[in-house]
């Protein structure tokens, strides 16, 4: 998968995590959680979604990695290269 | 007038309904509920459900998002929503204004029938799919499915700081959240009380699979006949979700901001069959009318409607009517009705819900009766039992509310009108 993939994949996900919020104007090099009503949880939800539809694990001292959307598509690009959207 | 026991306490000790939400399978407002329970209008549809397949139940349509976004709906459960959409039309009927109101001060007792097993069927379905690998067990499974959750997602909601828990009192639980508020008031541990009951049984299937091999789930090839409480042909229990959640204050504060009271809590009682997981005990339930009575001062003909608890199982409501005969052989003065021919069983929501239909009758004196009765079963008459038409039968003063459930729990509540008293 593309980065680019990867990117309409992490916006799908937050669509359905954050369904009131406006994902249009996310700016993917401000924290996610600058710019939208996430909390702990929510981010479960990311790490959660991406392990049901393709396998990706994501260990609990890397979850910082998905702080961004240019953060979380740097660190799942390489993990996510192999993987067929 | 017999002067009741309650009414001789002081009004700090009193304790009243001021506020009422509900959500019921064929109304989202009491106005609503009560004009459908006048006008016979049934809320059981055809239904289907995960494994079980098709069958019926009673549906809530209220507008989950009027309260709620739609993250928050996500994030929480069915009871959940129902409970805060019951309990934020409460508040608003109430008039109370809870911005300027010391909200650890507030107690939220919600009556549950059971809950966690709509979270945890979806989640066992959820991971069948991923040849039953836990890793993909959500974490939101535990702050759904902890018992205290349609109680405490009222709380986070509304803000409110004061104690939150769920009563699980099987289908008894309406009554019991009500009367925990009471308890809780007079104690001083709260100083207004949500309480009332919610269910989201519908979305579980193992409560239909449950009752099919009990025998007592309903079938009728017309939904809206399917509940039929006290008929020679009733098949058993129509599933059905909703909630009913009330505002309740001491009658000094409610006095004192000039709230609008739908009436005062009089009498109450909780009692335990002790015989059966399943079968009632008719002797146990005429002794939890008779405590109530006793504790409100009043005797039978002191009542004016009994809102039944009957489901439509072939002994359950045999045995429920036994035991109000024993209890109403003297009172000429006794109407008897039936909600859940209506919505069908609203579990943990029935006994508010039930009461809540029949509150209107202190002003308008019309008692709504029991609908889809063709043929009355010999064993379930009652003298005055309301059957198919609504009957004005003048000054209401009075309503006690049966509400019974499994493992032998028994609950009762009396509702008198506090204009009644010459207030």
């Amino acid at each position: 998968m593309a980065p680019e993939e990867i990117r309409e994949v992490i916006i799908e996900i937050l669509g359905d995590i954050a369904p009131d919020e406006d994902l249009g104007s996310l700016d993917d090099a401000v924290a996610f959680r600058e710019q939208l009503e996430l909390d702990s949880m929510d981010f479960l939800d990311i790490v959660m979604e991406l392990r049901k539809r393709y396998r990706v694990q994501i260990p609990e001292d890397e979850y910082v990695q998905l702080a961004s959307m240019r953060s979380t598509v740097d660190y799942l690009t390489p993990k996510m290269s192999e993987v067929a959207k | 007038m017999i002067a009741s026991k309650t009414s001789q306490l002081d009004d700090n000790q009193r304790i009243v309904i001021t506020g009422v939400g509900l959500t019921a399978p064929n109304g989202d407002d009491l106005a609503q509920f009560r004009s459908g329970l006048l006008a016979g209008k049934s809320g059981v549809v055809p239904y289907e459900i995960r494994y079980f397949g098709k069958t019926i139940a009673g549906v809530c349509n209220y507008d989950a998002l009027r309260y709620q976004k739609r993250k928050e709906l996500r994030r929480g459960t069915r009871a959940g929503s129902i409970g805060i959409y019951a309990a934020s039309e409460a508040v608003k009927d109430s008039g109370l204004d809870l911005a300027n109101f010391d909200r650890s001060t507030i107690g939220v007792y919600i009556g549950v029938t059971e809950h966690g097993n709509v979270e945890t069927e979806s989640e066992i379905y959820l991971i069948s799919g991923y040849n039953y690998d836990t890793s993909v067990w959500s974490h939101h499974h535990n702050p759904r499915t902890v018992a205290n959750n349609p109680a405490g997602e009222i709380a986070l909601t509304l803000e409110i700081t004061g104690p939150h828990y769920t009563l699980g009192a099987a289908c008894a639980a309406g009554n019991v959240g009500l009367i925990q508020a009471a308890q809780m008031l007079r104690l001083g541990e709260c100083d207004l009380a949500l309480a009332g009951g919610v269910s989201e049984s519908i979305h579980t299937f193992g409560i239909f699979a449950g009752f099919a091999s009990q025998g007592a789930l309903a079938t009728h090839e017309d939904p809206t006949k399917a509940s039929r409480p006290f008929d020679l042909n009733r098949t058993g229990i129509v599933v059905a979700e909703g909630g009913c959640i009330y505002t309740v204050e001491r009658l000094a504060d409610a006095k004192a901001r000039g709230a609008k009271i739908y009436g005062e809590l009089v009498g109450y009682a909780i009692n335990t069959d002790a015989t059966d997981f399943v079968l009632p005990n008719p002797e146990r339930q005429a002794q939890c009318v008779q405590k109530a009575l006793a504790r409100a001062g009043l005797n039978p003909e002191d009542i004016d409607i009994v809102s039944t608890h009957a489901t439509g199982t072939s002994n359950g409501d045999t045995l429920e009517c036994e035991a109000l005969r024993n209890v109403f052989r003297q009172s000429d003065r006794t109407y008897f009705n039936n909600t859940k021919s209506y919505i069908g069983h609203c579990m943990g929501a029935a006994g508010a819900l039930e009461l809540a239909g029949n509150l209107p009758s202190f002003r308008d004196g019309v008692v709504h009766p029991s609908i889809n009765v063709d043929d009355l079963d010999p064993t379930c008459e009652l003298p005055n039992l309301g059957l198919g038409t609504p009957r004005e039968i003048g000054k209401v003063r009075r309503i006690l509310n049966n509400s019974f459930g499994m493992l032998g729990i028994n609950s009762v509540v009396i509702i008198e009108d506090v204009g009644a008293q010459g207030h």
